[in-house]
């Protein structure tokens, strides 16, 4: 089992004659993703890697049953481009774009907290159950099959620890990268619950970063509804405050919030151990599974 | 990221919108200041145009009365070196005769994902250190983004943060301008700190913060122009790093650290710091990296003197292996003696490729990331001694 996406999981891939949309649809598709669509207004009729392209997202929806999608539209039209799954129904929303004003996520969030969509991202790799279907721009190739589900708002964090469960013969259930931007859709706290209620997730990774308090909310609901053991990992402990460290969101104010310290205390507190090295959290996850 | 526009763009923005400011003009000479000054009529202010907090407490705002203390306050201020930044230009400002000052703010508040209103009798000082010793001294209102502030919003902001009822309306006015310009201007931050008030209940922004979302600058013409003027005049290493179109932020150590992607570079500094070491910069080279940026990012962290080793962690997603070690080659086959050692990791997308074309009497090679950190830490120390 898995959580948000599987083989049955039918996607529309918007923004699939672009540059990145056509190589990553082709990507998701050798890993076996069962890609029905694609979305783009005006390329209506044609097709991609044999893929029929749509005019709208509805139209995707209504020819092809599509019910997930993907998203590779550049910034300036990725929010409106993000509303328009959201109001055709779809299941789930994967927003890979890096970029977009943050206002249009605001308005972004406050629609989603009227629709059944769930978002994940934006500025993310997306997510992946390995050897069934992925979505994103994860490579495919570092994934195994396994118990260990794994949820990051880095992308290169999150194949950095990949590797390091994977050198240990540890695989995964699935591995979700919610983004680095200052508001995004699925929190730590819904894929903490996600994986606390898939049965065959018997491990979690967090992996977190400096900036925002999600880390401290996520321990919070550890302590409070999740059975399942979780290790932890926080990148930025060196960062100076006022700086901020690539991600819009990884900064850490003046006044001292979104500390690494204040997020390790918080997980430790929740009975998380965090590890100083990525190599540390395998280790700890390699503990729980013993 | 922001941009963040100098107090003189702001104010300007401001009062283009209807918010009241005091009289003033830009100089960047001595003569220039007390031309200004004479036309404003004294007393007046004189304002170093810097984009850090604290200007008045670092001695980059001075009040004078005539013109030799004009003179001498602007010999001063102009090219110090304030808190790292050099003063080219200071706003020469009419003097405001207060009585109360305030605080009125927009921000993004993230953890909620809808914007804030927050308005504070307590202004003139640091807000932060409110925020901390007194939340209670500042009343916040969210906004819903999809419909924009109601009139209702900013009197209930001023009415429960206290404001004097012969002002309230005029500040809420304010409130309301503010976050207008926030939104059309595609704001990060709007802040009028100190907002006056005179004996004669008006209201006065004797500051203004104005900070842009710069993934937004696309759709605000007007403002990014400003950005060429804005540019900062901080650290050199972090303008080349710009002009690169690099994420870089320069730290006091002597570990160079060169990456892809956030998570991953910040941990790589963080291990540096862990095996004893210190990280001399953060610089990620972004996602799906050629050569010729490879080469770039090699050059920046070669041009830091307090460099001493370099650790160069690639985990390949969307970024490939072998246009790694092309631009790690490229960079160093330049060098008669490579200027300072690079220890290399490469691991996933095209790492074999990368391993077969990268030129390994040039760089040392690691297979996992501790033991690439802790090599660099090592070559860094053994420089230091």
């Amino acid at each position: 089992m898995s959580v948000l996406v599987d083989d049955d999981t039918r996607v529309v891939v918007q923004g699939i004659t672009g540059g990145e949309g056509k190589f990553h649809a082709e990507q998701m598709m050798e890993y076996g993703t069962n890609v029905v669509a694609g979305a783009v207004p005006g390329k209506g009729g044609q097709e991609v890697n044999g893929v029929p392209v749509y005019d709208t997202v509805h139209q995707a929806v209504e020819e092809e049953n599509a019910d997930t999608s993907v998203i590779f539209v550049p910034p300036a039209f990725a929010g409106d481009a993000v509303f328009e799954s959201l109001d055709s129904d779809l299941d789930l929303a994967v927003a890979i774009t890096e970029g977009i004003p943050t206002q249009d996520m605001a308005r972004v969030n406050k629609r989603l907290s009227e629709t059944d969509t769930r978002l994940i991202g934006p500025n993310c790799p997306g997510l992946i159950t390995p050897g069934e279907a992925k979505l994103g721009i994860l490579p495919g190739n570092i994934f195994s099959e396994g118990n260990v589900g794994l949820v990051s708002r880095s992308g290169t964090l999150t194949y950095q620890v990949v590797d390091n469960l994977t050198n240990r013969g540890i695989g995964q259930t699935t591995a979700i990268g919610i983004g680095g931007d200052p508001i995004i859709g699925t929190d730590f706290v819904d894929a903490l619950e996600l994986f606390e209620n898939d049965d065959d997730t018997d491990a979690i990774v967090m992996c977190g970063e400096i900036g925002g308090e999600d880390e401290e909310e996520a321990a919070a609901f550890i302590d409070e509804n999740v059975d399942t053991p979780v290790a932890g990992f926080i990148a930025g402990r060196t960062a100076p405050p006022g700086k901020r460290m690539g991600h819009a969101g990884a900064i850490v104010s003046g006044s001292g919030t979104g500390t690494a310290e204040s997020k390790i205390n918080a997980l430790n507190d929740a009975g998380v151990p965090v590890g100083d090295t990525p190599e540390e959290v395998a280790d700890h996850i390699e503990e729980f599974l013993a | 990221m922001v941009m963040k526009l100098h107090e003189y763009q702001a104010k300007q923005v401001f009062a283009d919108a209807g918010i009241p400011t005091p009289a003033s003009q830009l100089a960047s000479d001595v003569d220039g200041v007390v031309a200004a000054a004479e036309e404003i009529g004294y007393p007046v202010a004189i304002k170093a145009q810097v984009q850090v907090g604290g200007r008045g407490k670092a001695g980059g705002i001075k009040l004078v009365d005539d013109e030799d203390e004009a003179r001498e306050a602007a010999d001063e201020i102009l090219g110090m070196d304030l808190k790292g930044y050099h003063v080219g230009s200071v706003l020469v400002e009419g003097a405001v005769d207060f009585t109360d000052e305030l605080y009125v703010g927009i921000t993004m508040d993230r953890g909620e994902g809808k914007p804030v209103a927050m308005v504070s009798t307590k202004g003139g000082v640091n807000i932060e250190e409110v925020a901390e010793e007194d939340p209670d001294a500042i009343a916040k209102e969210h906004i819903d983004p999809s419909f924009g502030m109601h009139p209702y919003q900013a009197r209930k902001a001023v009415y429960d943060a206290g404001v004097d009822k012969a002002v309230a309306r005029d500040v809420s006015s304010v409130l309301m301008t503010l976050y207008e310009l926030w939104e059309d201007r595609d704001g990060s931050d709007a802040e009028i700190n100190p907002l006056m008030v005179t004996a004669d209940d008006d209201v006065i922004a004797a500051d203004a913060v104005m900070n842009i979302d710069e993934d937004a600058l696309f759709r605000q013409p007007e403002l990014a122009e400003m950005e060429a003027e804005a540019a900062s005049t901080g650290d050199e290493l972090e303008q080349k790093a710009d002009e690169y179109g690099f994420d870089y932020v320069r730290l006091e150590g002597n570990t160079g650290i060169i990456g892809n992607g956030a998570g991953l570079v910040m941990t790589t500094l963080d291990l540096v710091d862990y095996y004893g070491g210190e990280p001399a910069n953060f610089l990620d080279v972004g996602g799906g990296a050629k050569a010729d940026r490879i080469a770039n990012a090699l050059d920046m962290v070669f041009s830091d003197d307090n460099v001493d080793s370099v650790v160069f962690n690639i985990f390949g997603g969307i970024t490939r292996g072998d246009e790694v070690a092309k631009g790690i080659n490229e960079a160093l086959e330049q060098f008669d003696e490579i200027p300072k050692p690079v220890v290399v990791r490469l691991a996933g997308t095209n790492w074999e490729e990368g391993m077969e074309i990268l030129n390994e009497d040039l760089v040392t090679v690691e297979q996992t990331l501790e033991d690439a950190v802790q090599r660099a830490v090592e070559y860094a120390g053994e420089v230091n001694e």
